[in-house]
């Protein structure tokens, strides 16, 4: 395994830590979200982070070291969870930190929504790299069709489908997630493709349904940027269970067992 | 020796594992002979039968009509509680597989004068009832009260510092309580073998010397004597015979709950614990049902049928008293599980019995269920008490590895909220709390009350600089502590001599052994206040802003970002761990009434929004007047790291100088443990079982959204069962003042997006 060779520690860009993660992989889990996104997606609930290059500047050891002291939470599944922002676009760090947690025993999941994802190099074999020192992936796929990706996210959905494909092609294991919005993905054709796809890949360990919410409302507030869903209020309890029939969400069930 | 026994084993013993239980008075050999380990689901449990949902019907629908009454239904005021001294009563008798009321009604509330006859008369006045005249007379001129013997000893210093409220909530007009009895004693032995037992440790006390000690235990003992009779004929009067050992589950059921209600007759105490009950029926269960006399829907009624009576408890209280303990608990704590000495898990299919009456019978506070969890429980008892957890914010958690090697035996009880006592050989004198966030400001104020602006503590030199200088600060906390310790176990020790000699809890004393080891419970609140201040001064550059008089009125800190308990910082924490062992060392330096032993609690109850009340400013930010945090909590607002960061600095302090209890309220949303039920389960274990691996001792666990609090506040009609759990205890929300309400509102509920 090729790791860096300057003696220089790798700096992860960090926005915030949550100690008590619990909806962010198996388990009670430590997460941490690192600083920095591409897209724009419409409904994110996290506009602080978008900004690259800003954050708190840490290194592995030193989360690692706040990491351990909750160790007794997490159970025989939990572990670390970095989610982001986009956390991808660190990957550098997310090797580094995730070795080092491997080699402690510590389980470690990935949150990413894929879009850095390339089989360029060397990009391509740091992504390797990763994925053996990952236990799971939460991977979010915003939309199906990728017009309405593009339109909602300002990216179209290649990547992410490449590197799901890549995922279920190689053994890696996905919790694979929705987030579901009135008037942006909440249509039952793209449901339905949605569903179909999924049922195409290997892996996938969880599919969930996230029904969009308006908390991130405040943010944009404060960061004086225009909400873009103005006026879009979080589905009906009817259409998400449709969703999730849609999804047939109940046919994943690896993650109660792994 | 055993086999021998067993040649001899009398009918209602018949079935069980001899052992030493059988020659001496030993309820834990019996437990530990004749555990029921169980590793499975809830799967077997059943429903509630037509007779207790129908009982059930009743007694919420004069639940109703009590809450509508504005709180007490009947009370009595010329007959002077006793064991024997009300008729049977009932709520319709044919239903009831387990009988027995405090009065002679359901919800009437007894007279019970030898605390203080003001105290039981302000209560009925102010419920709307008359003062007997005769009862009057006897309890002032006549006969002599607690209340009166401690007043009569009190130095003005004592009654100077409780009426300025750095010592409040003493039990000097109310029975102590705080007692755990080994209640299945009358089931395994019967009274009269229990009424020999007395007999016997009576003859062999002292060696002729009649010393004080001598003679205050022959005449305690003598009187235990009498209650254990008195019991009989109370029992006599609802048709049993408790003479002798119980011969059936139901039997048991009903012996236990006999000895409970002769607490509760007898006591007003604050805590009234049932104590661990629950394997003892378990065992008598079992044997009913491989008897096959019973059926698991006969053993579920009744444990509903006591748990209901649990439920019906009262005691008629003041004002004053309310508002420190809201919602009319007594703190009928029942102690569920743990684990035996031996490594044995003591899950049996009883304690789901027990979980599974807030499904039959709904939500509601009583009794006070507390888990003695460990992570060696089984899975399939952890999911289940978490998914009642979940649904009806009822349970509290403590950590039994800590308390079974701190107390050296797996025979204790939680008495009131949080405080274990072992069972058979132990007691503890009850004694509220001191104000730690008051001493802060006295030794600013060198003695002067904050709010009250009279000298009230020694008139040493305050601090008089503008910025508060941390070494100076710390040099002058010291003696002031000093002094607040003498005065404050002084106090206690003039409360507890008094109790022993006017209001003796013979019933519950009946029911331990005659020696016995004692615990002199002391207790802080405005702890969270008294850290995050004194790091302030350390670390925040603290100014002090004074009234014309001079007195600091308020602070502010240049540097706002000094480090707070509740965010796993050493740098707080350590603060915290420092106060409490310095506080108890400072106590245990004095005499303790009946060579008892120190132990303090950070638990406050409600008591948190009356405390604050009569608190000034503090240096951490804190305004007067607002509530403290409660227990152990960190203050509202401190937390920055969320949830279990919060929990493992609650989890450094050490339970070795706190082994009264160590108290932590924990809301969080339903959101945030998960996504699904079976998640939020996965989660509340794993976050239980952390808690408890980093030597936390115990959590109040509530499950809900903020805004359920407040539809709840505006519209009470609709939510008449919705219970929360506040420090150490659980209560209708609906029954909790509107200053409560809002402070169970404004508390930290863990969210995440």
């Amino acid at each position: 395994m090729v790791l860096a060779t300057t003696t220089k520690p790798v700096m992860g860009y960090v926005h915030s830590i949550e100690t008590f993660g619990s909806v962010d992989g198996p388990g009670i889990r430590y997460v941490i979200f690192l600083q920095g996104c591409r897209m724009r997606c419409e409904f994110c609930h996290n506009p602080d982070t978008w900004n690259i290059g800003t954050g708190d500047e840490m290194t592995s050891d030193e989360i690692l070291a706040d990491a351990i002291k909750y160790r007794a939470f997490w159970g025989k599944r939990g572990g670390i969870t970095c989610s982001g922002g986009e956390s991808l676009l660190q990957i550098d760090f997310l090797i580094d930190l995730f070795t080092k947690a491997k080699a402690e025993g510590i389980n470690t999941c990935l949150d990413t929504c894929g879009q850095p994802f390339t089989y360029k190099e060397p990009w391509f074999s740091k992504f390797k790299q990763l994925m053996a020192v990952t236990d799971v992936s939460l991977v979010d796929i915003k939309q199906i069709d990728t017009d309405r990706h593009k339109r909602l996210t300002g990216f179209n959905n290649e990547t992410v489908l490449a590197m799901i494909q890549y995922m279920s092609d190689n053994g890696h294991h996905m919790w694979i997630r929705h987030v579901l919005v009135p008037e942006r993905t909440d249509y039952d054709e793209n449901l339905r493709d949605l569903g179909h796809y999924i049922k195409t890949l290997n892996n996938v360990d969880k599919v969930e349904i996230l029904p969009y919410h308006t908390m991130g409302v405040v943010k944009y507030e404060t960061l004086g940027i225009d909400y873009p869903l103005k006026g879009i209020e979080p589905p009906t309890h009817d259409r998400v269970v449709n969703a999730e029939n849609l999804l047939q969400v109940e046919d994943y069930q690896g993650w109660r067992t792994r | 020796m055993k086999q021998m026994e067993k040649t001899a084993t009398p009918s209602y013993w018949e079935g069980f594992v001899g052992g030493d239980w059988q020659t001496t008075i030993n309820v834990r050999d019996f437990i530990e002979k004749n555990l029921n380990q169980y590793e499975g689901d809830e799967s077997f449990l059943a429903g509630p039968t037509a007779a207790t949902t129908k009982l059930n019907d009743e007694v919420l629908a004069l639940k109703k009509q009590e809450r509508e009454a504005g709180g007490v239904l009947d009370a009595d005021n010329n007959v002077v509680s006793t064991i024997t001294s009300h008729k049977p009563g009932y709520i319709e008798k044919d239903l009831e597989t387990i009988v027995g009321l405090q009065t002679d009604k359901p919800l009437k509330r007894a007279f019970m004068p030898f605390g203080g006859i003001r105290m039981a008369e302000d209560a009925l006045k102010a419920y709307g009832f008359d003062v007997d005249a005769e009862q009057h007379k006897i309890f002032t001129e006549d006969r002599k009260t607690h209340n009166q013997g401690v007043f009569d000893a009190y130095t003005p210093e004592m009654r100077k510092c409780r009426h300025y409220k750095i010592i409040t909530g003493l039990p000097d007009a109310y029975a102590r309580g705080r007692l755990v009895s080994d209640f299945p004693r009358i089931a395994l032995y019967g009274i009269d073998r229990l009424m020999a037992a007395k007999a016997h440790d009576f003859e062999n006390i002292g060696d002729g010397e009649m010393t004080d000690d001598v003679i205050r235990l022959r005449e305690e003992v003598q009187e235990q004597y009498r209650a254990l009779n008195d019991i009989k004929k109370m029992a006599a009067s609802y048709g049993f015979d408790l003479s002798r050992p119980a011969e059936n589950a139901q039997e048991a059921i009903q012996w236990i709950y006999f000895g409970y209600l002769a607490a509760v007759k007898t006591q007003n105490g604050a805590a009234m614990s049932v104590g661990r009950i629950d394997t003892v029926i378990d065992a008598y269960i079992n044997r009913d049902l491989k008897r096959g006399t019973i059926t698991e829907e006969q053993a579920q009624e009744y444990i509903d049928h006591m748990v209901m009576k649990l439920r019906m408890v009262r005691f008629i209280r003041t004002e004053d008293y309310n508002s420190l303990f809201s919602g009319d608990p007594i703190w009928a704590t029942l102690s569920l599980c743990g684990m035996g000495i031996d490594g044995r898990h003591h899950v049996t299919k009883t304690a789901f019995r027990f979980l599974k009456t807030l499904d039959n019978m709904g939500a509601a506070p009583e009794p006070n269920i507390t888990l003695l969890w460990s992570d060696r429980l089984p899975e399939g008892f952890k999911r289940y008490a978490t998914e009642v957890s979940i649904k009806s914010s009822t349970i509290q958690y403590e950590n039994d590895d800590l308390m079974r090697n701190e107390w050296g035996t797996d025979y204790y009880g939680i008495a009131c909220c949080v405080s274990a006592q072992p069972i058979a050989t132990g007691m503890q004198f009850f004694g509220a709390r001191a104000n730690l966030a008051k001493v802060i400001l006295y030794t600013i104020n060198g003695g002067v009350d904050e709010l009250g602006k009279a000298q009230v503590g020694p008139a040493y030199e305050g601090i008089t600089s503008d910025y508060i200088d941390y070494d100076e600060f710390m040099k002058k906390l010291s003696p002031m502590m000093d002094w607040l310790a003498d005065v404050y176990v002084n106090s206690l020790n003039a409360i507890h001599y008094m109790h022993d000699k006017y209001y003796y809890e013979a019933a519950q004393m009946a029911l331990k052994n005659t020696d016995l080891d004692r615990t002199f419970a002391t207790g802080i609140s405005g702890f969270s206040h008294a850290v995050d201040s004194i790091s302030a001064i350390k670390y925040g550059h603290v100014k002090v802003i004074r009234d014309e008089n001079g007195i600091a009125v308020d602070f502010t800190a240049d540097n706002d970002d000094y480090p707070r308990y509740g965010n796993n910082d050493d740098r707080a924490d350590d603060i915290a761990k420092w106060l409490v062992q310095a506080f108890f060392e400072k106590m245990n330096k004095h005499h303790l009434y009946r060579g008892a032993k120190l132990s303090t609690s950070i638990l406050t109850i409600t008591s948190n929004v009356v405390y604050g009340k009569n608190t000034g400013t503090t240096p951490n930010g804190r305004k007067a007047g607002e509530p403290f945090s409660p227990g152990a909590n960190p203050a509202y607002g401190a937390e920055k790291n969320g949830a279990l960061a919060s929990l493992l600095s609650t989890a450094k302090l050490p339970y070795h100088y706190a082994r009264d209890g160590i108290s932590n309220t924990f809301g969080v949303t339903p959101n945030t443990l998960g996504h699904d039920d079976e998640a939020r389960k996965d989660t509340l274990v794993n976050m239980v079982d952390g808690y408890i691996e980093n030597n936390g001792m115990h959590l109040n666990i509530n499950v809900f959204n903020r805004d359920t609090l407040i539809d709840a506040q505006q519209h009470p009609e609709e939510y008449p069962t919705l219970t929360v759990r506040v420090s150490g205890y659980c209560v209708y929300f609906a029954d909790l003042t509107k200053e409560q309400q809002d402070d169970v509102i404004s508390r930290t509920y863990f969210e995440t997006m």
